[in-house]
């Protein structure tokens, strides 16, 4: 008993960040900036109420710019608000997949080993003359609004055609073969958010880089529309959705949503090539599915992360992004391990490949009553560096358990990716076991002749 | 003995949903905890034994409470180990206790499922986990349901998949939508586990075909307004709730041969032989003398 208390001491002595480290030394993460033109939504919702935030990463001439989105209700002005870039880069860097890390302990004092083991927790403003255009077309301006650097209209109209001419008319890039899409939005009752850049408003702020739009509704539709962006696309849309609630995860309804292979683990040299691991393990996981889900990257209460990919963003950016409940003092608070921040508010980090094809209606949502959280996490175990002849289980690990380990991960990676087996057993240099003193076994040593 | 173990649908479907139940988990990775079935199971078999000596039936039968613990298994997700067990208790409870013309009023496992979404928010239905892939191979079981059920009550499943069908088309056809849409809402598995496994309950349905008929487009009408118009994706299981009411109605104006399981009825709802005061109100009560 004393032994395996000291043995404990020792390690967390050895190692001192173990205790807070049972999920893993945090090394790298996969988040937004591996994908071209990705685009980044939060949602945050409680009952009929959400909050939405569309960021993304144009990088053309801003006079190209133009979001046009259909929304459930018109929005007043007070509804539309411009966020801080930041806020949403944080969001994705705090539920990003991670790569994590841990290092293989001196087998001859196996306990440590144990100890680590248990890891896994669970353009320009629209011209004066578009009215008299607009109201030719059947199209309706039912607000007009300058909300920090954009110029904001709700439109509604009567026909599609109407509003696809008039969207055109007015320099909004509207796809070929649109007309139905659009249609099919009035029919339901939507309304058309459109916005584009307010050059002059932008140069007098003196943002360079296109802020998220949000805006605030109370409706019971939660879903994305996502139709719009398949029109005409070329090839898949990326998609990242970080939900934010009060209850639980956040799971699509009209689509499979399928977890990441989480806790995989991996050969040590990923650790210098994560980005190009998780875009084509995440790629072949896609067509594994056959681009018909959507995954599930992360879901965690917010108070706390293990390991931490960056920390958990503040009551201050939560409100800032929506969270409106937060300002509530009597809205009843969930326990949470970290005393220190209690958020009282789930994440679920959704990421999907689209296309028309394969996700013909829009996604819809709902929040579920799980709490259970889980990370996209993989993991890389570096090996003990020492001599096979310190004791027998040196020797049992550096001959069995390391090169059975070695080749385990390397075809895990395989599996994963879907990279050849061979190029990664050669990358590897799975190095042959060191030469063992080959050891008298105690029948030699009863009976042999010494 | 194989003959006889054919006769019943029950036996099949019970072999349906335990399958579709492993395939769940074991291919879709369903977040189905066995200690939950286990709870459900348990719960389901001991509350129909306390019914079947409460309402005094001649044999304690397992098939119903099996049945209706592993649907709830299938349907049910929750984080908590109680809530399972109410769920149960509430299924096989009502049988014994919400009657009607000597039927129990509501499907023991619609009711459970519907009154649990209702008061709590820690249980919920995914009715996207099914996706793509298991389309294929839930058609067939549940076709396979069909013909062991020698079409009994096939005409409620059709009825309602042709209504269902034809409001998702006639939907799209008014929005403009590609015919892509309809056919990707139409290829769900939660659609299908609900159009074969539980409307299709020759208990809560009408006896007559006609009122079976009425019954299920009734059911799709509701159900689809609810999804489309509410956006409340379980619609389907509240619309069912709501009308089963309509099924004692429907026995009054339309009626016909009352069904009786092949396999004998067991714990399932025969009127129970010996005399027992009952309460006055109709809906909560045996119907005294009804056969």
């Amino acid at each position: 008993m004393t032994r395996r208390v000291l043995s404990f001491v020792v390690a967390a002595l050895l190692i001192p960040a173990a205790a807070q480290a049972f999920c893993g030394f945090y090394v790298a993460r996969a988040d937004a900036k591996l994908y071209n033109q990705a685009s980044q939504v939060a949602l945050v919702r409680d009952g009929d109420r959400t909050v939405l935030t569309m960021a993304n990463d144009y990088q053309g001439d801003p006079k190209e710019f133009a979001l046009v989105v259909p929304v459930p209700t018109v929005l007043q002005k007070d509804q539309i608000h411009v966020a801080d870039g930041a806020l949403v880069a944080h969001l994705d860097a705090y539920t990003a997949p991670r790569l994590v890390e841990y290092f293989d302990s001196n087998p001859c004092a196996d306990l440590l080993r144990k100890e680590m083991e248990f890891a896994v927790g669970s353009g320009a403003p629209a011209p004066m003359a578009a009215e008299a255009a607009a109201d030719r077309l059947g199209v309706k301006i039912e607000a007009q609004y300058t909300v920090g650097e954009y110029d904001i209209l709700i439109l509604s109209a009567e026909q599609s055609d109407g509003l696809v001419t008039w969207l055109k008319g007015n320099g909004y890039r509207i796809p070929e073969g649109a007309e139905d899409v659009v249609g099919s939005y009035l029919r339901q009752g939507m309304k058309f958010f459109v916005a584009k850049v307010n050059l002059g408003e932008q140069a007098k702020l003196g943002f360079s880089e296109l802020r998220p739009l949000q805006i605030a509704f109370e409706s019971p539709k939660f879903m994305l529309p996502i139709r719009l962006g398949t029109v005409n696309a070329k090839g898949p849309q990326e998609l990242l959705i970080y939900a934010l609630t009060r209850t639980g995860r956040v799971e699509t309804t009209n689509y499979r949503t399928v977890k990441l292979p989480s806790d995989a683990e991996i050969p040590p040299f990923v650790k210098s090539d994560f980005a190009r691991f998780y875009v084509d393990m995440f790629g072949e996981l896609v067509r594994r599915e056959g681009m018909r889900s959507v995954f599930l990257e992360y879901a965690w209460d917010m108070a706390w992360c293990d390991p931490c990919a960056a920390d958990p963003l503040t009551a201050d950016e939560l409100r800032e992004l929506g969270v409106f409940w937060m300002n509530d003092p009597n809205s009843p608070r969930m326990p949470s391990l970290d005393r220190r921040a209690v958020q009282d508010v789930f994440v679920t980090r959704l990421h999907v490949r689209y296309d028309r094809e394969n996700f013909p209606a829009d996604l819809q949502f709902q929040e579920t009553g799980n709490r259970e959280n889980f990370q996209g996490r993989f993991i890389l175990r570096h090996p003990w560096q020492g001599s096979p002849n310190e004791c027998r289980e040196a020797r049992e690990y550096l001959t069995v358990e390391l090169p059975a380990r070695q080749e385990k991960e390397i075809q895990t990676l395989a599996h994963l990716t879907g990279w050849n087996v061979n190029d990664l057993r050669r990358k590897a240099k799975i190095s042959p076991p060191k030469e063992v003193k080959e050891e008298k076994s105690w029948w030699q040593k009863l009976w042999g002749d010494g | 003995m194989a003959h006889r173990l054919l006769a019943d649908p029950r036996h099949f479907q019970i072999a349906a949903l335990g399958g579709l139940l492993i395939y769940g988990v074991l291919g879709l990775d369903f977040d189905v905890r066995w200690d939950v079935v286990l709870v459900g199971v348990v719960t389901a078999l001991a509350v129909q034994a306390l019914g079947t000596r409460w309402a005094g039936l001649p044999r304690f039968d397992a098939r119903s409470p099996l049945i209706s613990s592993l649907s709830l298994a299938l349907l049910l997700r929750t984080e908590s180990l109680a809530l399972p067990a109410l769920a149960a208790a509430i299924a096989i409870g009502s049988k014994f206790l919400l009657r009607s013309r000597d039927k129990h009023l509501f499907n023991p496992t619609n009711l459970a499922l519907v009154v649990l979404l209702l008061t709590t928010d820690r249980v919920w239905v995914s009715p996207g986990q099914w996706g793509h892939w298991a389309f294929f191979g839930f058609l067939i079981a549940a076709l396979g349901t069909l013909v062991v059920q020698r079409a009994t009550r096939a005409d409620v499943t059709l009825a309602f998949l042709g209504a269902y069908a034809a409001l998702l088309v006639g939907r799209a056809w008014y929005l403009g939508d590609p015919l892509a849409i309809p056919l990707h809402q139409m290829k769900s598995g939660a659609l299908l586990l609900f159009a074969f496994f539980m409307i299709s309950d020759p208990k809560t349905t009408p006896d007559s075909r006609a009122g079976r008929i009425v019954f299920a487009v009734a059911v799709a009408v509701l159900g689809a307004w609810m999804q489309f118009r509410l956006w409340e994706p379980n619609g389907l299981l509240f619309a069912l709730a709501a009308l089963s009411p309509l099924v004692a109605v429907l026995d009054r104006v339309l009626p016909g041969l009352r069904f009786r399981w092949p396999g004998g009825e067991g714990g399932h709802g025969g009127p129970p032989p010996r005399s027992r005061s009952m309460p006055a109100s109709p809906t909560l009560a045996f119907e005294r003398g009804a056969s």
